[in-house]
């Protein structure tokens, strides 16, 4: 566990084994207790506590009109979210999927993302839209979806994807006390424990991985801050949400001494941590689930081409799901898993 | 956080403070369930206005409740639309072998033979009556509950165990998640995952039929959760003032997962009441009465294809299941709920009819049932030679890459090799079916 940049105190705090979900509704708990004004809504999320559990019990210890359902309509889940940010709220609206997040982009986009420059800062959108994303479920092309590259391409909106239950909590809390808009994507594949990549194994429950050890009460893992997983001299590995544990797996299989970095913030990002690390290895592999074509690894693959490119010693490789919608019984084809990653790192190696 | 001025606590005198009104439905978990509180209008009271009428002349009926069959099990008023006994029937026995069919594949995915199932017991006769009044042509634009349009279209059961199977004879392929079925042939448009979507698409549909001087007309089906979407505006908008020949249906079930209707507006008027404000007819009717649901459908079908324009029908119904295998309904409401509803079900109460008119027996009912249970059997078995779901290694990679775009560019042609790459060494010993 990595906690250099918690209080000292931290490391030796209480912990309980959580899993991320647990984590999230402990991080939306401690926020709503600690700020009156954090206000949680969205579908199916009041009474019954959320599709996926996040908000459970939440209604009932913070009261109806702190956490309660929406209509069906995520133009209006985001709309009043960005009204109640110019009231003064903290809202940390809930869009069920991120593949029906769709209908608020204009309210994201053009409203949320620009409040604060089109007022010159007497606006504000203070706002936290938490989403589970990404495939593995078997969802078909309407449950599986990872865009966090809409997102990221728009400027004023920062995108937040934790891998691990104490980065979960911690990150949660941070994108709810920042005073910017935060899209922060739930790996809904990872909700209860890490995954290697291959489907077929059992599901590995949190609670053996050391990082379903998380804190109790309050803390926060600042935004734009990465955690280097694991340090190593052979490559870097760029990645973030499900793809850390694939690429994890991966390397611990292939004995490669890899550096992964788990970004944890795309926007604004760690160049620093990146750029270290691409420097000292040489050798960049960036790894994502969403589509190809103009997916965050161009992104990073720009960024990297741009600030190590003499200290480079093969073509940057970018592993990502492919440029078809999700498919349902072609999942795993579809899943950059353990077999398209390690050709990837076997380039690099060979390179 | 930006400041904001500071609020002189004093400077609205005595004003009380404002509230957050958050509805809450009527029957929680465990609680005894009471609709004295619901108007149930009597059978065969509602008006039947002209189908070529005003639009406004149908809006105190967006306030009533279509009802044709009464308790004493006989058709009557003017909505009655007086179907032989042999349309009775056969309108029967496509509801019941909806429910055989829904419970068969629940099963199945319970057993893991697929990944999910939506069910749409006691909404039967919303899809499968509105399907007997259309034209088996005309198009019709539904949401994941209306299976009873495509059996009622005569679409093969064995095509949607296929498709819920996403085994090797799926017409899409393995592409969508169960139930998310398409039919061009059966004018049945490709289902969406989104909601509502396929609202203005109707709309659209419609207004393409009026531009080419046709005779056909679209339909769609939304829940009334899903009438929240800014899409049900943008379509009733559209239709209205293109005067699009297109029935759009609200089937009020009462809940959209665990929220109840009283999250889409519910509380505050009924879903067929949003005509009123955009000038369309509109129509509420007892959607657990195949003959009003039949007769409503018809009188807008037929409203619609004299070129007189839009109409939004309410289907007042429940859906007495989960709303998915993934759903857990006794988490949020009371079982009793179901047992209770006071507009009975569906299929019974068509069956009561028949028997009352003397073309029907109990006898006749058990033995349909026993036989839909071994059609839909026979069904299973000719899909399950086919594959089922498991491992989902049922189609070629390559199909994949195709209808992402009419041409698979360079970037899908590399990636197709990469994925079958990929293939050969992670299932070496798969081999194409083809």
């Amino acid at each position: 566990m990595t906690l250099e940049e918690a209080p000292l105190s931290l490391a030796n705090a209480p912990f309980k084994r959580l899993n991320m979900i647990e984590a999230i509704n402990d991080a939306l708990d401690i926020m709503m207790e600690r700020d009156p004004n954090v206000v949680i809504f969205g579908e199916d999320v009041g009474y019954f506590g959320g599709v996926f559990r996040a908000t459970a019990g939440l209604q009932k210890k913070h009261g109806k009109s702190r956490v309660f359902d929406t209509p069906i309509n995520e133009c209006g889940i985001i709309g009043a979210a960005v009204g109640m940010g110019a009231y003064g709220l903290r809202p940390v609206p809930e869009i069920q999927f991120a593949d029906y997040i769709y209908p608020g982009l204009d309210q994201l986009v053009s409203e949320a993302a620009r409040l604060r420059y089109r007022s010159a800062g007497e606006f504000i959108a203070p706002i936290t839209v938490r989403s589970p994303f990404g495939g593995g479920i078997f969802g078909g092309q309407t449950h599986s979806q990872s865009p966090e590259a809409l997102f990221t391409h728009v400027a004023g909106i920062k995108t937040v994807i934790p891998s691990t239950p104490h980065d979960a909590k911690g990150l949660l809390i941070a994108a709810i006390e920042d005073n910017d808009p935060v899209i922060f994507f739930e790996p809904k594949r990872i909700y209860n424990g890490p995954f290697s990549g291959y489907y077929d194994k059992p599901v590995e429950p949190w609670a053996k991985h050391a990082d379903s050890e998380v804190p109790e009460g309050y803390y926060s893992i600042p935004l734009g801050k990465a955690r280097v997983v694991r340090e190593g001299e052979a490559m870097t590995v760029l990645a973030y949400g499900t793809m850390i544990h694939v690429t994890e797996a991966v390397c611990r299989e292939k004995g490669v001494d890899a550096e992964i970095i788990d970004l944890r913030t795309l926007v604004p990002i760690d160049i620093e941590t990146v750029q270290k690390s691409v420097e000292k290895t040489g050798k960049c592999l960036i790894v994502h689930e969403a589509t190809r074509t103009c997916g965050f690894g161009a992104e990073l693959s720009a960024l990297v081409q741009e600030r190590c490119f003499y200290h480079l010693e093969a073509p940057i490789e970018r592993v990502t799901g492919f440029d078809t919608p999700y498919p349902h019984s072609l999942e795993w084809a579809y899943f950059p898993g353990p077999v398209r990653i390690g050709e990837a790192v076997d380039r690099l190696l060979k390179a | 956080m930006a400041e904001r001025p500071v609020r002189n606590e004093q400077a609205r005198g005595n004003l009380p403070p404002l509230s957050l009104h958050v509805p809450e439905p009527p029957f929680r978990p465990g609680d005894p369930v009471d609709y004295s509180y619901l108007t149930i209008p009597p059978a065969g009271a509602q008006p039947r206005p002209d189908e070529a009428c005003p639009a406004s002349e149908t809006w105190p009926l967006c306030q009533d409740l279509i009802r044709v069959l009464d308790d004493d099990h006989r058709a009557i008023g003017p909505w009655d639309p007086k179907l032989d006994a042999e349309t009775l029937r056969r309108m029967l026995r496509t509801m019941a072998l909806t429910r055989a069919f829904d419970d068969r594949m629940y099963r199945g995915q319970r057993q893991g033979k697929t990944s999910f199932y939506m069910k749409c017991t006691g909404e039967e006769a919303t899809s499968v009556a509105s399907a007997f009044a259309l034209a088996d042509d005309d198009m019709v634009f539904p949401s994941y509950r209306q299976q009873g349009i495509l059996i009622a279209r005569g679409y093969p059961l064995t095509e949607m165990i296929n498709q819920i199977y996403s085994n090797r004879a799926d017409k899409l392929k393995g592409r969508q998640l169960p139930i998310m079925y398409s039919s061009r042939e059966h004018s049945f448009f490709t289902i969406s995952g989104n909601l509502a979507t396929q609202y203005p698409q109707a709309a659209g549909w419609a207004m393409a039929s009026a531009i080419k001087g046709d005779t056909r007309i679209a339909a769609s089906w939304i829940g009334e959760g899903s009438s929240a979407e800014g899409d049900t505006h943008a379509a009733l908008t559209f239709a209205t003032v293109f005067n699009a020949p297109v029935v759009f249906n609200v089937v009020n079930n009462q809940w959209a997962i665990s929220s109840f209707s009283g999250f889409a507006g519910g509380e505050r008027a009924t879903f067929a009441a949003k005509a009123v404000g955009y000038g369309v007819a509109g129509l509420r009717v007892d959607g657990n009465d195949a003959l009003a649901v039949y007769a409503a459908m018809r009188w807008a079908a037929n409203r619609a294809r004299s070129n007189m324009g839009p109409t939004l029908i309410e289907h007042f119904t429940y859906r007495a299941e989960g709303h998915s295998t993934s759903d857990d309904p006794s988490q949020y409401r009371s079982a009793q709920e179901r047992a209770e509803w006071p507009l009975g079900d569906p299929i019974t109460r068509l069956a009561r009819h028949l028997i009352a008119l003397g073309e029907w027996t109990e006898d006749a009912q058990e033995a349909m049932d026993r036989e839909l249970v071994d059609q839909v059997k026979a069904a299973t078995k000719e899909a399950e030679k086919n594959g089922v779901l498991g491992h989902g290694l049922h189609h070629p990679f390559h199909t994949m890459f195709e209808d992402v775009f009419e041409e698979l560019p360079w970037h899908l042609q590399e990636q197709a090799e990469q994925a079958i790459r990929e293939r050969r060494i992670k299932w070496p010993t798969w081999k194409e079916y083809e």
